[in-house]
């Protein structure tokens, strides 16, 4: 079921700690993320989830060393240029740019976060954005504005413009939450779909069932600590992951 | 877009042959003179609304960077008599450096925040200016204008016809940057700024590049004042109404195209000429103040926003 362990792991986090004040968010996670995996990440609210891909993506800022992607220390780089070497992320709240249209949006991502080749047109540009559009089943809303959009849509949207950026990791902050559950398989196919891309997606969750369909690896965080990691199975079975859940 | 393109560069053409007839052709000097104020205020709020309303980030600071393009032309002008274009031409370098330092110290802080440090900047830099002997100081300076150069007949119809050299200037330079990447970079950040950090923008380097070109054009536009008016002093240079003004024009044309700003500053710029020769100097303030007031309330967009909106409903209308 998981991938081999022989590869270099795409994404290091070692000895990660984020203080806010007095409050301690994320208390020495370490955890390696292998090229191509599926990687889950669950646990109760406040118990850091955000905060760690907060740490990933360059919203906030860490000490030295504790965040290496690709091999390379990355935990000084501005959140733009981590995009640019291949992290993208959707947000739990979707963050549209909302003065503009669906198709804009993926622009954006073209314009900014792929390397620009003078040669490529932004006729061609644009086509690029409408085949990952067509992906994502979102053709036909390409010139709506992005304020037309429903949830699921939205949702959609987030990831297409995630993709944009040609990301090698995407992590998905609760894709799902707020849907029903048709739209719920919808977008855990979308993310399946991906995965077969070579990408690796982290994917936040709540909903059990798409974790567990979706993962090759689970990850529980409780008050910033890791709990238990390893197989969907072994770590729904866990005691303290339950415990943590359910309450005891 | 290329019939656009086309369209606007004899646009743009045809004003300035139009400026340049009426100094040959219209002899009276007060046209020009009503007419400077006019230009100079498209220049300030296309300017305005290169940081303010493609980035959305709202600048007080306007009269700061006029009032130092007035004073660089001044210390330039007193200390080596340097000709009108060398006046402008520093001006314009001074407003970028400026920019860029306002942006670097200011710009990482969000919304509200940078604005309230442009306050600050335009009284930092008037205080300095005021107890600066050289030139003038509180009581101001008056400056005799060199003899005007051929082809123009008088140094108000050459300052007039400089200003609108400066309009256009600002209009290319301003319609660049909204059809280009910078432009769609400024419109994402604006909308959100984490996700458009996450998408790839370098948000703080646009915003800092959106604020020195933005200052750099406001303070040229003031560098003619000085000999336009013969005289400089720091309380007029550094008058909170450009400040005001600016932003009204901004917002009443509509910044979410370039010729927004152009609009408002001509329907509000003649406005308050008109109102300042009628009635008095001191009703085309209140006038403003109504005016934004209806605005904000009626347009928030502006009356670009508001012909959007018109042609939207036509459409949806037709089908």
């Amino acid at each position: 079921m998981t991938p081999p362990d022989t590869s270099a792991p795409l994404l290091q986090i070692s000895g990660l700690t984020k203080r806010f004040g007095g409050f301690t968010a994320l208390d020495n996670v370490s955890v390696d993320i292998r090229p191509g995996e599926r990687f889950g990440l669950i646990g109760p609210n406040g118990s850091g989830k955000t905060t760690l891909i907060n740490c990933i993506s360059g919203a906030f800022r860490t000490e030295a060393r504790t965040v290496v992607f690709r091999g390379e220390d990355i935990t000084q780089l501005p959140a733009h240029v981590r995009t640019r070497r291949g992290i993208a992320r959707s947000f739990q709240i979707p963050r549209p740019f909302k003065s503009m249209t669906v198709v804009e949006n993926l622009m954006v991502a073209l314009d900014f976060a792929v390397a620009t080749d003078p040669l490529v047109s932004a006729a061609h540009r644009h086509d690029t954005a409408m085949s990952i559009l067509a992906g994502m089943g979102l053709a036909s809303k390409a010139d709506a504005s992005a304020t037309t959009l429903s949830q699921v849509e939205l949702r959609k949207m987030e990831l297409a413009r995630a993709m944009a950026t040609r990301p090698k990791l995407l992590i998905s902050d609760e894709a799902m939450a707020g849907l029903s559950s048709s739209e719920v398989d919808e977008v855990l196919d979308l993310l399946m779909s991906l995965a077969d891309q070579d990408i690796t997606v982290i994917m936040i969750e709540h909903i059990m069932q798409a974790v567990m369909r979706f993962s090759q690896r689970v990850m529980c965080l409780d008050a910033g600590k890791i709990i238990a990691i390893g197989a969907p199975n072994e770590v729904m079975a866990n005691q303290r992951v339950q415990e943590a859940y359910l309450g005891t | 877009m290329k019939r656009n393109g086309i369209f606007f560069w004899v646009g743009a053409a045809v004003f300035l042959i139009a400026i340049a007839l009426m100094t040959k052709l219209i002899t009276n000097e007060y046209p020009f003179f009503a007419g400077y104020v006019i230009l100079q205020f498209i220049v300030l709020a296309v300017a305005w609304s290169i940081l303010g309303g493609h980035a959305g980030y709202v600048n007080f600071g306007t009269s700061a960077f006029f009032g130092m393009g007035v004073y660089t032309a001044v210390f330039l002008f007193k200390v080596a008599g340097a000709p009108l274009l060398v006046q402008i031409a520093a001006a314009a370098a001074v407003g970028a450096l400026m920019g860029f330092a306002l942006g670097l110290l200011t710009l990482r802080m969000q919304g509200i925040f940078f604005s309230i440090a442009t306050i600050a900047l335009t009284i930092v830099i008037e205080t300095s200016i005021t107890n600066w002997r050289y030139v003038g100081g509180a009581a101001g300076i008056q400056l005799q204008r060199p003899p005007v150069t051929w082809p123009f007949s008088g140094y108000v119809q050459m300052l007039f016809f400089v200003q609108a050299v400066l309009v256009v200037l600002a209009v290319v330079v301003s319609r660049y940057i909204q059809n280009s990447w910078i432009g769609r970079g400024l419109q994402a950040l604006r909308d959100d700024e984490l996700a458009a950090e996450c998408t790839g923008v370098p948000t703080l380097r646009l915003k800092v590049l959106a604020c020195v070109v933005s200052g750099a054009l406001m303070c040229a536009a003031g560098a003619p004042a000085a000999m336009y008016l013969q005289y400089a002093d720091p309380s007029s240079a550094f008058n909170l109404n450009y400040s005001v003004s600016t932003l009204a024009m901004s917002l009443i044309g509509g910044t979410a195209h370039w010729a927004g700003p152009i609009v408002g500053a001509i329907l509000l710029g003649t406005t308050q000429q008109l109102l300042t020769v009628t009635i008095s100097s001191e009703v085309n303030v209140l006038v403003l103040g109504v005016m934004l007031v209806l605005f904000v309330v009626a347009a928030p967009e502006g009356l670009i926003g508001l012909l959007r909106r018109i042609r939207r409903h036509r459409r949806e209308g037709k089908q």
